[in-house]
């Protein structure tokens, strides 16, 4: 009953001089609850040890194994091969540095992007008091906040980007919804000023085109296009401050956003 | 080869290591940190359940104090814990709880009002009060008297984690991923650093710095079934223990997690039961409040894990492809606990295990999940053996955990302690210079190259170290797991001695420029083989039961003669650590007794007088500090 798959995977080591990208054929016997994590530690274990590949946690919450799945960026670990046709293909996530096969460099990108982003919560943090109580904060606005701190960074939403693909120094969604995320938190001090500095340019909310792969392809189906949607609506009113009157600005302040009833 | 300088090299960066890298970093100090993977990937980002702390702000804490918390770590640890490194982490949490939360943590917070909560599976009513409105919320955990485990939805290890990698952000300190440390820098006396492989690359690089963090976490990769993650494979530790100088405290005290799902052996968070869920066997009858009628399901992880392995045991357990199992049931949480509460439980039982725990039973059993033990330290942190080095979290056996750790108690130590060790770093860094001599750097790199040159060129060996890996998964799992008895220990010791003579002939299957996934693992075992045998030779030679260590032929928790904690010392060459005893603790604040769940007899010790009260100057301040209190 059970199928023989034939696992196709992308093959190049950069650091070789004789190494050239291709394409490689592997075949295992799937069986019961098979994932591509299952499947491609058979194949490193048996058939090429030198396969290059990233897992980690193996349950879909750190974010380590995201690749080209049959022309879509996922998850390997939660990939169920039952899902799947008998031929799969994988591919490392485009934008990313190649370390190696599957293998990309995550890690410099998000935090280079963190770093532009300055994403800390912007307050004195010496100013804390062990001995006070803690500030108070509502418990809807603190699952608000923790719905955006989701992000596991995995990279399938920019390797799924149409700007990201043409411009290197996009940012994209997952850093917009990081913004987006200390927006929401009383205790980050900024202002709408010092976000649009941030991400009110071509790099940031406007760079968008509105394709919205991102949102599509996040494993943590965390709201991507509606982020997008209220810092791009905050930061170009923000813009035009000086400009509109103040009773239409108004009017526009609170609209566009899902959450909120209009 | 490249050589890099900090003040204070981190390995690992997960929740301890960027704790500590937060504090030196604050007080000025040039910090790296070195990990597997990206932090934010660290194993710390799985944690779901939350972190103890008495904040007493839930209706459900109402009453709590760190003194409570503190009896609850000292009970849950059978009384194997270090009690003065206990008080001091239920003393401080609840101020690292506000702390983290100062910095971002989004905290669930107190919602006043009537609330339906469930106790093992019924629902139940209480109202949270309008003054605690909007301070940090606690769930019940397994094993305290209050709901006292705070918690950002089951995301707590995510969410804290980001935080304090932000932090690491703020404070510029360096992080450098896909690195591995494979050898501690030292000369006899002083660490000076590490030998570091780079994953991108290959290359080796020597990292100096005047103090060194070792948190890498747990060693669970030396069982097949374990909820760790794949790179929790004891590096840190094997680094330690590799030294001959640097101790390993308590190897053999391993936890086994009671709701890890079958096949995967993922874990779902304990605040399933603490949220209200039940165990159910073969017959869909909840079994739990028969061997444990307070506590039920949310006896310690010890005594349930036990509970349910009895009870697989007398034929009652659910027969799978993937052997026989028991049943988690959440269904009467309903759909809109499960999906916000316990979304990540939701993901991982639709994703990998085709179940919707809305509507059906989520297969689990007992699977390793816990190191207890590790690279012993003092209670400043720092490492037996070796001056400048330091360890925190899993990594370390610090040890509030003793031979059984709370759930939630471990995430939180991994703050508490690291804000604790860290500031004790800062008074290391700024009363220290340390001399960085030329022939310790240059040996401890020849060592790891031959190495690597050995099982790459070497003609003369034959071993793949994929298949010792397999070797000592089987004989960890057959005679190492959750009841234990000295003839199956006995076996394990022995197959490991053999296992080890043959991890010195491990020959590279392909070959690779630059970065080789292979060799990783092929420098791993070996060390892997030794953690494994401390674990199984400790196991062996405690002939008693205390917490999850188990010895059928042992049954008696005996105070008498094993109220102690183990040291194993590894001589290069050897087969076997060479097995120390220090006492389990300076002195008891609580003195050994029942637990109050578990059942079990105990041998009595004799314990002088004078170890059954506090030291006279820590009396004196608690007096100080409770009459200022009461002022």
């Amino acid at each position: 009953m059970s199928r023989r798959l034939h696992i196709e995977v992308f093959r190049y080591n950069p650091l070789d001089p004789n190494s050239e990208p291709h394409m490689q054929s592997f075949y295992v016997n799937e069986y019961d609850s098979m994932t591509l994590f299952i499947a491609l530690n058979i194949i490193r274990d048996e058939q090429d040890p030198t396969l290059q590949f990233d897992f980690c946690c193996r349950a879909g919450i750190c974010g380590s194994c995201g690749m080209v799945i049959n022309g879509r960026p996922g998850l390997a670990c939660h990939t169920q091969t039952r899902d799947l046709p008998d031929h799969i293909v994988l591919h490392p996530l485009p934008v990313f540095k190649l370390i190696g096969d599957l293998s990309v460099d995550t890690g410099t990108w998000f935090r280079d992007a963190g770093a532009r982003i300055e994403a800390w919560v912007h307050n004195d943090h010496e100013q804390f008091d062990p001995k006070a109580e803690e500030v108070r904060m509502e418990n809807d606005l603190a699952n608000e906040i923790f719905e955006l701190d989701r992000c596991i960074e995995c990279g399938c939403c920019v390797s799924a980007c149409g700007t990201a693909r043409m411009r290197e120094d996009f940012l994209g969604a997952t850093s917009i919804a990081r913004v987006a995320r200390f927006y929401l938190d009383p205790r980050d001090e900024r202002n709408e000023e010092n976000y649009y500095q941030v991400i009110g340019n071509d790099q940031g909310v406007f760079g968008c085109m509105g394709l919205l792969g991102c949102e599509d392809v996040c494993p943590k189906h965390i709201p991507l296009q509606d982020q997008l949607g209220i810092m791009r609506r905050m930061l170009a009113i923000h813009s035009v401050k000086g400009i509109l009157p103040k009773r239409v600005l108004e009017k526009l302040q609170h609209k566009g956003c899902c959450h909120e009833s209009h | 080869m490249q050589i890099i300088y900090s003040d204070l090299l981190c390995i690992g960066a997960g929740l301890a290591g960027e704790r500590v890298a937060v504090e030196a970093a604050k007080a000025g100090f040039n910090v790296t940190c070195l990990s597997i993977v990206p932090p934010r990937r660290s194993h710390s980002s799985a944690a779901q359940g939350g972190m103890q702390a008495a904040l007493g702000n839930a209706i459900m804490g109402d009453g709590d104090t760190p003194d409570v918390h503190f009896a609850d770590t000292v009970k849950g640890s059978d009384w194997g814990c270090d009690q003065e490194v206990a008080r001091i982490f239920a003393d401080t949490a609840p101020i690292v709880m506000r702390e983290v939360a100062h910095w971002g943590v989004p905290w669930n917070r107190v919602e006043a009002g009537v609330h339906t909560y469930y106790k093992g599976g019924k629902p139940f009513e209480a109202e949270e009060k309008l003054e605690k409105h909007g301070l940090i919320h606690a769930r019940a955990f397994g094993g305290t008297a209050k709901w006292r485990t705070c918690y950002t939805a089951d995301g707590t290890g995510r969410s804290v984690l980001n935080t304090l990698d932000s932090m690491c952000l703020r404070y510029e300190v360096g992080i450098h991923d896909r690195t591995q440390a494979e050898t501690l820098i030292h000369d006899g006396e002083n660490c000076l650093g590490a030998i570091v492989r780079c994953l991108k690359t290959g290359e080796l690089k020597a990292y100096l710095a005047t103090a060194t963090l070792i948190a890498t976490g747990g060693y669970g990769r030396i069982y097949k079934a374990t909820t760790n993650a794949v790179i929790c494979d004891g590096g840190g530790q094997i680094a330690a223990l590799d030294t001959g100088l640097v101790p390993m405290g308590n190897m053999e005290a391993i936890q086994f997690h009671p709701t890890g799902t079958v096949p995967t052996d993922i874990l779902v968070t304990e605040g399933c039961r603490g949220d209200g869920g039940t165990l159910l066997d073969v017959n869909e009858y909840r079994f739990m409040p028969d061997y444990e009628p307070e506590k039920a399901e949310l006896a310690s992880r010890d005594v349930v894990s036990r509970r349910m392995q009895e009870h697989i045991r007398k034929g009652l357990g659910v027969k799978s492809p993937y052997g026989d199992h028991l049943w988690l049931d959440i269904r009467h949480l309903g759909e809109k606990h499960i999906t916000t509460k316990l979304r990540e439980v939701y993901d991982i039982c639709t994703n990998f295990l085709g179940v919707n725990p809305i509507h059906d039973l989520i297969p689990v059993r007992p699977t390793q999940h816990y190191s207890m033990g590790g690279i012993r330290t003092n209670r400043d942190g720092a490492a037996y053996g070796l001056k400048g080095l330091f360890s925190a979290g899993e990594s370390a056996c610090w040890d509030m955990h003793g031979f059984n750790r709370l759930g939630g108690n471990s995430l939180a130590e991994t703050v508490v302690a690291g804000r604790y060790v860290g500031k004790k770093i800062v008074e290391f860094l700024k009363g220290h210079t340390v001399d960085f001599k030329q022939s310790a750097i240059n040996d401890a790199h020849a060592k790891v190259a031959a190495r690597i040159m050995e099982m790459t060129k070497s003609s003369s060996k034959q071993e793949s170290a994929i298949q010792l890996r397999d070797e000592m998964h089987s004989t960890m799992m057959d005679n190492v797991g959750i009841f234990r008895n000295g003839k199956d220990l006995q076996k394990a010791v022995d197959t490991l001695d053999e296992l080890i003579d043959r991890s010195k002939n491990i020959k590279l299957q392909g070959t690779a420029i630059g970065f080789n996934p292979e060799i990783s693992l092929a420098l791993r075992i070996p060390g892997m083989l030794k953690l494994a045998q401390c674990t199984a030779y400790g196991a062996l030679m405690r002939t008693e039961s205390r917490g999850a260590h188990t010895r059928e032929d042992f049954p008696e928790r005996n105070d008498k003669d094993w109220l102690n904690r183990t040291l194993a010392y590894w001589k290069e060459g050897s087969t076997r650590p060479e097995l120390k005893y220090e006492d389990a603790s300076p002195y008891f604040e609580i003195p050994p007794g029942e637990r109050g769940y578990g059942g079990g007899k105990i041998i009595a010790a004799d314990i002088p007088e004078e170890k059954l009260r506090l030291p006279k100057n820590s009396a004196e301040k608690k007096k100080a500090k409770q009459t200022k209190k009461a002022s």
